[in-house]
């Protein structure tokens, strides 16, 4: 089923009007939710951007006036900043790698036939319903307790001492966390577009004599393509600003080793209410993120043109 | 016939955004999520009865989130609490805003009988800004049994360094019996309260004079150096995410030898319903270091009213009411003794019925009596409170270096780098904010 | 041998089904099971796989907190967000889907980089808009707030379901003489109703658990149930029994309704009509 085919009548027969028309139309449908983005985004974007260049601390009356570039200074040079960077690098980048590269394997297993699949499913999809705060509560307090987890306990089953995991690997343990709270996620998105791959073109390559592993590479995956840009491009917003598993489970540290810029925004500014802080932050952080989506854009642009 | 449709939908969905009213006469309260607080809770229909025009609504949040919310509030003028609890840390420092109502209860709620240590905390120019619900200072827990099966003995006032050598007698890793359970966990209100008192006692401060920090000093580096090597030696396994509450759940299952933390752990420790060691745990005095003088740890929960509350009236009522003596023996007859809130009336401590039920009680009441946050560190200093820092930035700043600390603890840094790196910061954010120039 | 190999085949997809699912399974079963101790039990080295179960945990939990109150909050700002939310979105996912102008792309990307901004840094503005307004402590002030930041996700993923729908049925529709509106309502809808749904299902669970705005903007009348949580977290004394009951019984009604709905949802978009 070749799509490029189906689209092409579209602009062939006009529906309605005229091409003039027709972008009218189409104005006046997406105009409501365009108008409310603009003055959601607008509106606090502007207000940030006011507040990042003036003294002002909640709790402090007394500090007043224009900053100048002051409050951005302080947190570009804070020796810790660059750190933040390169781990919000890693968490964002290492959950997507684990939620999108496993979650199209497991789209793919639980897409075949076998005993119970249904309750399976149900139980993989389930802990993306968890509350990202109880989510870190459980795993931290009941399961990678060095003392009384259940993971620790079974470790020392097997005679080997429990690792204080939060205390040497925070970041990885973190992404593994975050990484558990998402895989559901992607393999619901990935799993439903699996099901609408037509089962007639894998039969033809099967008869043509590809193995699994070229059916996988060769027609499973282009067709899941525009599924796995919409995975990325929604976790990717989400985990550039996670916040609450790292305030219960490591605040940072040790040190600043799971510290990213949320997080660093929040213990540099928001936690001696330094607004004007807080709002350099927050510019900072939307010119990151805008620098990450310009990357992710020129990497999926291909899936958003078929 | 659609309009009718429609009009009965727009009036289900109005209510739907509406939710609950709130009745004339509402208190909202903001409090945090300690056992006392949720006792008084319960005890609001007590409250409602005799005074039936003012009705309670509770918003319970644990510390650090009621911390952020209440400062939110009360800083925007958001009027969404009319009682707020908050820390002997907040009071001088808002009150100094005037963003508290200043109170003068009446001759009948007996001021006299309030701790003199605790209620100076709460005062700003002899004015009081706050009532004091519970008090804590600090002392060391210890295993009675342990000790006795390695022949020790632990003196009334130990120092740091009998604290070790005990420490190191009764580690037994293989049974998962730890000598020493401190605070690891970062934050300005969790390792750094317990290390900011250990350099008290050690001679060192946080700030000189002119609000100079003065981490680089070679007391602070004996105190870290103490504190590190020892939970090395005969700490547990993930001491960094080991806050107050991690170490009581330690040492109440069986884990810890000794424990140097808050009073507040006494009633829990000695409840057999809540700790499997409820029978083997004695109690002596928080260690002293080589300095032996210094300011030294007290901590309230008070109740205050925004300066600019709607419903100061009916919540100063309230406010006495839950803080007098009356409440306490509120308390005493519904759950006993043990569960009343503790170390702010000297009234609780005289009486027989308490004594009995907290054998600790005496030994608490000395440590606030005695507690002394404004104490003379070795140096003058610029700044009041003794497990904290009594200004505006310090939350920051004590959360920062707490992660330094911590990562003394992991392994990442050695003390000297942690100091180092702490001494940078706190500068930084002390000229940042205006205090150092 | 082809039949030996397949059975091997089936067997180790079993195991390799089940034993993941398990695996992502067990945090929250341990959670379920620990709810159901006390204190000292739910800590206890080595931890017990069986034990005496007691309700006290929950009896606690309910004494403490009004749980009802708390979760008809989170039913009704999550659902009503969410109906909004979608009432929003399908125009203009159908605008871009199947009317694109050149800026279409563009205006996709610029959505979902509004939504990455980070709530701390905007805490204090939203606040003060919110207070001026007068929509603090209000489940309309929630409402309006999920509403505007699940907006740019509603739009992306219905925009990426309707792709999906061949435009020759739509084309059939308007050429048997079908307005836009009963296009979109008859032949359009039906089509797209499990992408629709899987679009609902997600905004309902980011309403539910989104922490950040509903622990600052609320406190008692609109207050959902991760304020509730925040009350167990952490408090003075052993709480892990009583934070287990208390997430369970927070956690429940969506995973509930989560699961009920998730076969709709993985029937998928599969166009047997179209062949």
């Amino acid at each position: 089923m070749d799509k490029v085919a189906i689209r092409a009548p579209l602009t062939a027969s006009p529906a309605g009007g005229g091409a003039r028309g027709r972008g009218l139309q189409g104005f006046l449908l997406q105009s409501p939710a365009i108008m409310l983005l603009l003055v959601w985004s607008v509106v606090p974007l502007l207000m940030t951007l006011w507040y990042s260049l003036r003294n002002y601390n909640l709790v402090d009356p007394t500090r007043q006036g224009f900053a100048g570039i002051s409050n951005y200074w302080y947190l570009l040079t804070d020796p810790d900043f660059l750190t933040s960077l390169e781990n919000t690098a890693i968490l964002v980048g290492g959950v997507l790698a684990i939620s999108v590269g496993l979650g199209t394997l497991l789209a793919v297993l639980y897409n075949e036939e076998f005993a119970g699949r249904g309750i399976a499913r149900i139980l993989v999809i389930s802990p993306f319903f968890i509350m990202p705060t109880v989510a870190a509560l459980l795993w931290k307090n009941l399961m990678l307790h060095p003392i009384y987890g259940v993971y620790s306990a079974m470790m020392r089953a097997v005679g080997l001492t429990p690792v204080d995991w939060l205390s040497r690997y925070p970041l990885a343990t973190l992404v593994m966390i975050v990484a558990w709270e998402w895989l559901p996620f992607a393999v619901l998105i990935l799993l439903t577009a699996i099901q609408s791959l037509d089962t007639e073109q894998k039969e033809a390559a099967r008869m043509d004599g590809a193995g699994m592993v070229a059916q996988f590479i060769n027609i499973t995956l282009p067709h899941l393509s525009r599924a796995i840009t919409v995975v990325i491009m929604i976790e990717t917003i989400f985990l550039l600003t996670v916040f609450a598993e790292i305030s219960v489970t490591t605040a940072g540290g040790p040190g600043v080793a799971s510290t990213n810029l949320a997080f660093l925004i929040y213990s540099r500014a928001l936690l001696q209410f330094d607004v004007g802080g807080a709002s350099a932050g927050g510019v900072v952080a939307i010119v990151v993120a805008n620098i990450v989506a310009a990357f992710l854009l020129r990497a999926v642009a291909r899936n958003l043109e078929t | 016939m659609v309009t009718s449709r429609i009009l009965a939908g727009m009036t289900v969905l109005g209510m739907l955004l509406a939710g609950r009213a709130q009745a004339a006469g509402t208190l909202t309260i903001a409090t945090v999520n300690n056992g006392d607080m949720i006792i008084m809770k319960q005890l609001s229909g007590e409250f409602e009865k005799a005074h039936p025009d003012i009705h309670l609504n509770w918003v319970t949040l644990e510390e650090n989130v009621l911390r952020q919310r209440v400062t939110t509030d009360i800083a925007t003028h958001a009027g969404q609490f009319d009682v707020l609890t908050i820390g002997n840390y907040e009071v001088p420092i808002w009150a100094r805003q005037g963003w508290l109502a200043e109170l003068r209860p009446g001759a009948d709620y007996d001021m006299d009988d309030i701790v003199p240590s605790v209620r100076a905390g709460l005062s700003v120019d002899a004015k009081l800004y706050a009532l004091p619900f519970y008090a804590e200072s600090v002392m060391t827990y210890y295993r009675t049994d342990l000790f006795q099966k390695a022949g020790l003995t632990m003196p009334q006032h130990p120092t740091y360094d009998q604290i070790r050598t005990f420490a190191d007698r009764i580690t037994d890793r293989d049974s998962q019996t730890y000598g020493l359970c401190l605070r690891g966990k970062p934050g300005w209100g969790e390792n750094m309260a317990y290390v900011t008192a250990l350099v008290n006692t050690f001679g060192g401060q946080w700030f000189g004079d002119g609000w100079k920090p003065m981490l680089d000093t070679p007391e602070w580096n004996a105190a870290l150096t103490w504190y590190v090597s020892a939970m090395k030696a005969d700490g547990p396994p993930g001491a960094t995410s080991n806050g107050f509450n991690e170490n009581l759940a330690l040492f109440a299952s069986g884990h810890c030898g000794i424990w140097v933390d808050s009073t507040v752990a006494g009633g829990l420790l000695f409840d057999p319903k809540q700790s499997h060691v409820a029978d083997r745990v004695g109690f002596a005095a928080a260690p002293i270091g080589p300095y032996g003088k210094g300011p030294t740890w007290l901590w309230s929960w008070n109740l205050a009213i925004p300066a600019s509350s709607r419903h100061a009236d009916d919540a100063r009522i309230f406010i006495e009411w839950a803080t007098s003596r009356a409440y306490v023996q509120l308390v005493a007859r519904h759950e006993g003794w043990v569960a009343v809130p503790a170390g702010t009336r000297i009234s609780t401590y005289a009486s027989p019925d308490y004594q009995k039920a907290a054998p600790f009680a005496a030994f608490v009441h000395t440590a606030i009596d005695t507690a002394d946050p404004n104490g003379q560190t070795k140096q003058p200093r610029p700044y009041g409170g003794a497990q904290f820092v009594g200004i505006a930035p310090f939350q920051a700043i004590g959360t920062q270096v707490g992660q330094s600390v911590a990562a003394t603890l992991s392994g990442q840094m050695t003390v000297e780098q942690a100091l180092a790196a702490a001494q940078a910061s706190v500068t930084r954010t002390m000229r940042q904010s205006g205090y150092l120039h | 041998m082809a039949r030996t190999r397949t059975r091997l085949r089936q067997g180790v997809v079993t195991i390799l089904g089940w034993a993941i699912a398990l695996w992502m399974f067990f945090p929250i079963l341990w959670m379920f099971l620990t709810g159901f101790k006390n204190e000292p039990d739910a800590i206890s080295t080595p931890p017990h796989l069986f034990f005496s179960p007691t309700l006290s945990s929950y009896r606690d939990v309910f004494a403490r907190e009004d749980y009802w109150h708390f979760a008809t909050n989170s039913v009704v700002i999550s659902v009503l967000a969410t109906v909004v939310a979608l009432l929003v979105s399908i125009p203009a996912a159908y605008a871009m889907a199947f009317l694109p102008g050149p800026r279409t792309r563009m205006t996709l990307l610029w959505m979902l980089s509004t939504r990455m901004l980070p709530p701390v840094g905007v805490l204090v503005p939203i606040y003060l808009l919110a207070r001026a307004t007068g929509l603090l402590d209000s489940r309309t002030g929630l409402i309006v707030i999920y509403m505007l930041t699940n907006l740019p996700i509603t739009v992306w993923m219905l925009y990426t379901f309707f792709r999906e729908v061949p435009v020759p049925i739509l084309e059939a529709g308007r050429m048997d003489g079908a307005t836009r509106w009963q296009e979109v309502t008859q032949v359009l809808m039906p089509l797209a109703l499990p992408g629709i749904a899987s679009t609902g299902l997600l905004s309902l669970i980011l309403c539910w658990n989104e922490t950040f705005w509903s622990l600052n903007l609320t406190s008692s009348i609109a207050a959902p149930l991760t304020t509730f949580i925040a009350s167990f977290s952490s408090p003075e004394g052993l709480f892990f029994a009583k934070l287990s009951a208390a997430s369970t019984l927070a956690v429940a009604p969506i995973m509930v309704f989560g699961w009920a709905s998730q076969k709709q949802l993985v029937r998928g978009l599969t166009f047997g009509a179209v062949k």
